[in-house]
């Protein structure tokens, strides 16, 4: 069995943590060739965008160490890069 | 013996109002994130401090511990954690930043 890809694990583990209505993830590995932490293989910076009724009643700072946590493994592995925007429903309409 | 990492970083976000843990200097940002929050402060005309985490190993573990916060540039206000990149975005776009620094006396009402 193949190994899934990065992007693959991470919107496995956030579908599980958020139950989001729509999850974008964007590899813009390729802009930050070159940079610190880019790798030839990509995989390393990501955009990730989740809306979710999981992040009603918390600040901006919560929700993203509610990411943080899920993604733990991701973060001090092959992640060097992961910009987030983190909206509840209503806030995306 | 110098004072252990979380003690220097509680002295220095409560000694300078607004403070930048970033990769890079102020002048001379050396990632993309940190030149970000940069321009947004650069833009406001508001004065910090940035301490550069490269510079200092220990520093780059420590503030990430201190904030609970994996990733590097980190704003803070007043001794308060406000968050990353994104956030300052976020709160730059919604002028909830601005409205923030006028609050803590760091802005002058316009």
């Amino acid at each position: 069995m193949q190994a899934l890809s990065v992007a693959a694990r991470i919107r496995e583990k956030i579908t599980a943590a958020f139950s989001p209505c729509t999850i974008q993830l964007e590899d813009q590995s390729p802009k930050h060739a070159g940079h610190a932490g880019a790798k030839p293989g990509g995989e390393t910076h990501f955009h990730l965008e989740i809306v979710s009724p999981a992040f009603a009643g918390l600040s901006r700072v919560e929700r993203q160490r509610r990411v943080h946590a899920a993604l733990k493994d991701e973060l001090e592995g092959p992640v060097h890069a992961l910009s987030l925007s983190l909206k509840m429903p209503e806030e995306a309409a | 013996m110098p004072a252990p990492i979380a003690d220097r970083i509680a002295a220095e976000v409560k000694d300078n109002p607004v403070m930048l843990y970033m990769k890079g200097t102020p002048d001379q940002p050396m990632c993309g994130f940190s030149a970000t929050v940069v321009q947004v402060l650069k833009s406001m005309n508001v004065p910090f401090k940035g301490t550069n985490v490269l510079d200092d190993p220990e520093l780059r573990q420590g503030i990430k511990d201190f904030s609970n916060w994996p990733t590097i540039p980190q704003l803070y206000i007043k001794g308060e954690f406000i968050g990353g990149c994104d956030i300052v975005r976020e709160m730059h776009a919604s002028g909830e930043l601005k409205k923030l620094l006028q609050d803590k006396k760091i802005l002058n009402v316009a």
